[in-house]
């Protein structure tokens, strides 16, 4: 059986599997990381986002033969490691501002947050009500409100 | 705060003075234990009946006088067992909910009550999920927004005792009077600042032999908890994953499973071609015949898919045939009742109106999902069930053990919405685990949620209002739906205590029909009847049952006869309601929405009231329908009319933790513009052909409006209402209203986009489930 060896949250991690299981179950069904959510498993409900070398990504999507050893994949659990705090200033925002209901969704929307946030300050720009509308993570709770004002406070402390 | 010494009461001069509600002294029991353990019965307090005041008086019906959540909370009473609560040396105090959290956040209101009452940090208590406990018969069943209702009495009660007998532990050590003992932050505090903590105390203050006792309860002047905004206890496991839901759990041996659907509802195995083909697949284990498919299981989820999709099922017809939307909704008409206008003057008016509901999906985030582990004598299983006493009934049963043999464990949930009053997977579970002889980890796909999972039913709502002059003499509501399972329980509840319910000889679903909805507005003579027609669907409630699409046919009718009278919505509203807190709710929101205002065209507002679980709410909203906007483009998406603004005004009675229940609006609030514009399930030839979350169009951040404000009114009572499906009904029927006034046509189809065109291709119905992407890197 094929070996597949990438790095996930700092770690390098070699499993046997073949080529074409999603990074998905290799995480969750494998590895036992179970932070990234099975919501659909066709890239629609974004409940799995996780982030490949810095950037958002949905794992139940990317069969586990198109990743190497150079590829670096972040899930929530490795979220607080990239800013060298116990938590990141998303995760925190989250909190402060008490999102979650289920909890189900939520670490897939901190980890779409973190990516619009970056993406929005490349381009040099805040944060609009536009970029908000375009995040399509669901969240069957509606917590919407409160995710939207999160990312606001979340993006003011990255 | 002093400090009721247990011996020699004296709830005056403690200043536990307490409300009319509760001004007995409440009992429960010392467990003898070797910490401190105190038991108390579910289910205290009686049922007020609201005045009736009317313009031409309305009788009261069932629902003014005796409502969905008293009938839960009347279950709880002569049935119950004891719930306990225990405080261990390292002063944590311990209390298993016998409840479902699914994110409405009652563990976090359990943990105020307590940390209220026994007066120590919320961090020092830990809220558990009880597992099945078949003792407590009808009172296990998380549904009808009746966990604070009917748990607020009870788990106070154990927490005063506690700290009670602490207080007594500290005052025997100290070998002072307990009257001259306070408590605070988890410590019993002496006079000269001396303190000895609970968990120092919790061996010395535990009995050594049973007994009742009694105490007083804070009255709300007290609370320092009750009533204070709290984030909820779960929210940092949530937000760094690792709060643990059913497949999250690692128990040994319990490899994924899945299970190959048939292409209509309910069909049925008839042969399966390539079983052995299949088995020897890369990562399968095994593949078997159950009752509702073939149950596949392997090293990942992902080979499941893989062999799902590589299977060759040959299927019989299920329980709808080939039917259509169009064909239920011909059955369900014909179902519906006459209206028996009585006699009004010559001179009256009559309004008619008629509303169809289509079929909607009440799929959670969380797939349908259970763990199982069945042995040759006994089996256990792991899910979040809001029924779990009838799970366990049901897996025993279909098992063939003795229920005792089956254990059922309560995981947190990740949504429910009525879904997880069912336990159908648990049933698949146990079923697989046994055929397969090993424990299975089983997660329905996505697409089987939506296409074979539970549904709310397609239904019609009929009104017919007689108006003289000013005022409204009649009015009548025909609600014919498909019937709603309500197996999980919930009927038994009510068959066990129909005798003592005002609504005489009537069957399940007529019961709680009669039981939630309520006489709004003194319309005169006043009925609301529900007809049901069986239609072989798996249903189930939607965060409600029938309320939004009763509301959004009586708030729509209320819209037509204020235009016949020439009033304006929102003072009809005022005038005529039958609860004066109705009328303040509706003040609130007129004010801080601005109702009234000059719209441009294409834009409108709606106001809307719904009162249940002995809240009132009001909702105002502002509703943009406009070209550009309806036709805006979102990939893969609906997105059609924009709600722009929201406000919410809900009147609960006590309010235990303002956060959670402002969250239960905004997101009952998202249901209801989603139950309005966007969100239904279509039936084409046996099948619902929606089968993603791109397909059924719940809201998204899209459709969100940009302004949405909770206003969360002083209390009114000392009692708390529900508040978990409290949030939907006013929503649906105002954003209703907005729309129809916006679009210049009364809606009678909901949501108002069922009847356009599909804005996605159907997925395939063979195989049943679609193959994962492989562009992830480069699509996001």
């Amino acid at each position: 059986m094929p070996q597949h060896t990438f790095k996930v949250n700092g770690k390098s991690v070699t499993v046997d599997a073949p080529d074409d299981v999603r990074l998905l179950w290799i995480l969750r069904d494998i590895l036992g990381i179970t932070g990234p959510k099975y919501g659909c498993g066709i890239n629609v409900c974004k409940a799995c986002t996780s982030h490949i070398n810095g950037r958002a990504f949905n794992p139940c999507s990317v069969p586990v033969g198109q990743v190497g050893p150079d590829d670096e994949i972040t899930t929530i659990e490795g979220l607080p490691a990239t800013v060298g705090k116990e938590l990141h200033p998303m995760q925190e925002a989250w909190l402060a501002h008490d999102v979650a209901q289920c909890g189900y969704c939520q670490p897939g929307q901190i980890m779409a947050a973190v990516d619009l946030v970056k993406k929005v300050r490349k381009e040099g720009r805040q944060i609009t009500n536009a970029d908000l509308d375009q995040l399509r993570n669901i969240c069957r709770c509606g917590t919407y409100t409160r995710i939207r004002e999160a990312i606001r406070d979340g993006a003011s402390k990255m | 705060m002093s400090i009721d010494d247990q011996t020699a009461p004296a709830p005056e001069e403690s200043g536990r003075r307490l409300p009319e509600m509760s001004r007995r002294r409440l009992v429960g029991y010392l467990v003898a234990a070797p910490t401190l353990t105190v038991a108390v019965r579910l289910g205290l307090d009686g049922v007020a009946a609201p005045p009736a005041e009317a313009v031409v008086p309305t009788l009261p019906g069932a629902a003014d006088l005796f409502d969905l959540s008293d009938l839960l909370k009347l279950a709880a009473q002569p049935t119950s067992n004891l719930i306990a609560l225990q405080v261990t040396s390292d002063g944590l105090i311990h209390f298993a909910l016998p409840r479902a959290e699914v994110g409405q956040g009652i563990t976090t209101s359990t943990s105020m009550l307590i940390a209220e009452e026994i007066d120590a940090p919320m961090s020092h208590v830990r809220v558990t999920l009880a597992p099945a406990r078949p003792e407590l018969l009808y009172n296990q069943l998380t549904g009808g927004s009746n966990t604070t209702f009917s748990t607020y009495g009870p788990i106070r009660t154990a927490a005063a005792i506690a700290r009670q007998r602490l207080v007594k532990a500290a005052a025997q050590k100290w070998g002072v009077p307990a009257s001259t003992l306070t408590t605070r932050d988890g410590y019993v505090i002496r006079a000269d600042g001396a303190r000895l903590s609970y968990g120092s105390l919790a061996t010395a203050a535990a009995a050594t032999t049973s007994s009742a006792t009694e105490v007083h309860l804070k009255s709300p002047d007290q609370f320092k908890v009750i009533g204070t905004p709290r984030n909820r206890v779960d929210a940092r496991l949530s937000v760094t994953g690792q709060k643990t839901f059913a497949m999250d759990l690692k128990i040994p041996g319990a490899l994924p499973t899945m299970v190959c659907r048939p292409p209509t509802v309910n069909g049925k195995v008839v042969a399966v071609n390539n079983a052995a083909e299949v088995r020897a697949m890369s990562g399968v284990t095994h593949v078997e015949v159950i009752r509702t498919g073939v149950a596949v299981r392997a090293r990942t989820f992902g080979q499941c898919i893989s062999a799902i999709r590589a299977l060759d099922v040959t299927w019989g017809p299920g329980t709808i045939g080939t039917k259509s939307d169009a064909d239920i909704l011909a059955e369900v008409k014909r179902a519906e009742l006459p209206m028996v206008v009585p006699a009004v003057p010559l001179l009256a008016k009559t309004i008619d109106t008629s509303f169809t509901f289509w079929f909607a999906g009440n799929s959670a985030l969380e797939t349908n999902c259970a763990v199982a582990d069945v042995r040759a004598d006994s089996a256990q299983i792991w899910g979040s069930f809001k029924s779990p006493i009838t799970a366990q009934q049901r897996v025993a049963e279909l098992l063939g053990m003795a229920a005792g043999k089956v254990k059922v464990n309560v995981t947190q949930g990740g949504g429910s919405f009525g879904r997880k009053l069912f336990y159908d997977a648990a049933l698949e579970a146990a079923e697989a685990s046994r055929k397969m002889g090993a424990p299975v980890r089983l997660m329905w796909h996505r697409i089987d949620d939506v296409r074979q999972g539970r549904v709310h039913p397609m239904s019609t709502s009929r009104v017919r209002a007689t108006v003289l002059g000013t005022n409204v003499l009649t009015y009548e509501q025909r609600h014919t739906s498909v019937k709603t399972d309500f197996t999980h329980g919930l009927g038994e509840v009510i068959t066990g205590h129909s005798a003592e319910l005002p609504v005489g000889d009537l069957g399940w679903s007529e019961t709680v029909f009669a039981l939630s909805q309520m006489t709004h507005y003194n319309y005169g003579v006043t009925t609301q009847v529900l007809n049901e027609v069986d239609g072989g669907f798996n249903t189930g409630s939607m965060r409600n049952i029938y309320s939004p699409n009763v509301a959004v046919a009586r708030e729509l009718t209320t819209d037509q006869i204020a235009k016949l009278m020439k009033k304006d919505p929102l003072a009809f509203r005022k005038e005529f309601a039958r609860d004066k807190r109705s009328i303040a709710v509706l003040d609130r929101v007129a004010a801080v929405g601005g109702w009234g205002r000059t719209m441009p065209a294409g834009t409108a507002q709606g106001v809307a009231i719904h009162n249940e679980y002995h809240g009132v709410t009001a909702c105002l909203v502002e509703i943009d329908c406009t070209t550009p906007t309806v036709t805006r483009k979102v990939r893969d998406a609906y997105t059609g009319p924009r709600v722009t603004k929201v406000v919410f005004a809900v009147d609960v009675g006590q309010v235990v933790n303002p956060k959670g229940l402002e969250a239960q609006m905004l997101g009952g609030i998202m249901d209801g513009i989603a139950l309005t514009l966007t969100s239904s399930v279509h039936l084409k030839n046996g099948t619902f052909l929606e089968g993603s979350w791109d397909n059924y169009a719940y809201t998204r951040q899209w459709n969100v409006p940009p302004v949405v404000k909770v206003i969360i009114m002083p209390s009114t009572s000392h009692e708390p209402g529900g508040a978990g499906e409290l949030g939907v009904a006013a929503t649906a029927a105002a954003v209703a209203a907005a729309y129809g006034r916006a679009v210049g046509k009364l809606p009678t189809e909901f949501p108002v986009n069922h009847g356009q065109p599909l804005f996605f291709e159907p997925k395939p119905t063979v195989p049943p489930v679609p193959q994962s992407p492989t562009n992830g890197l480069t699509f996001y």
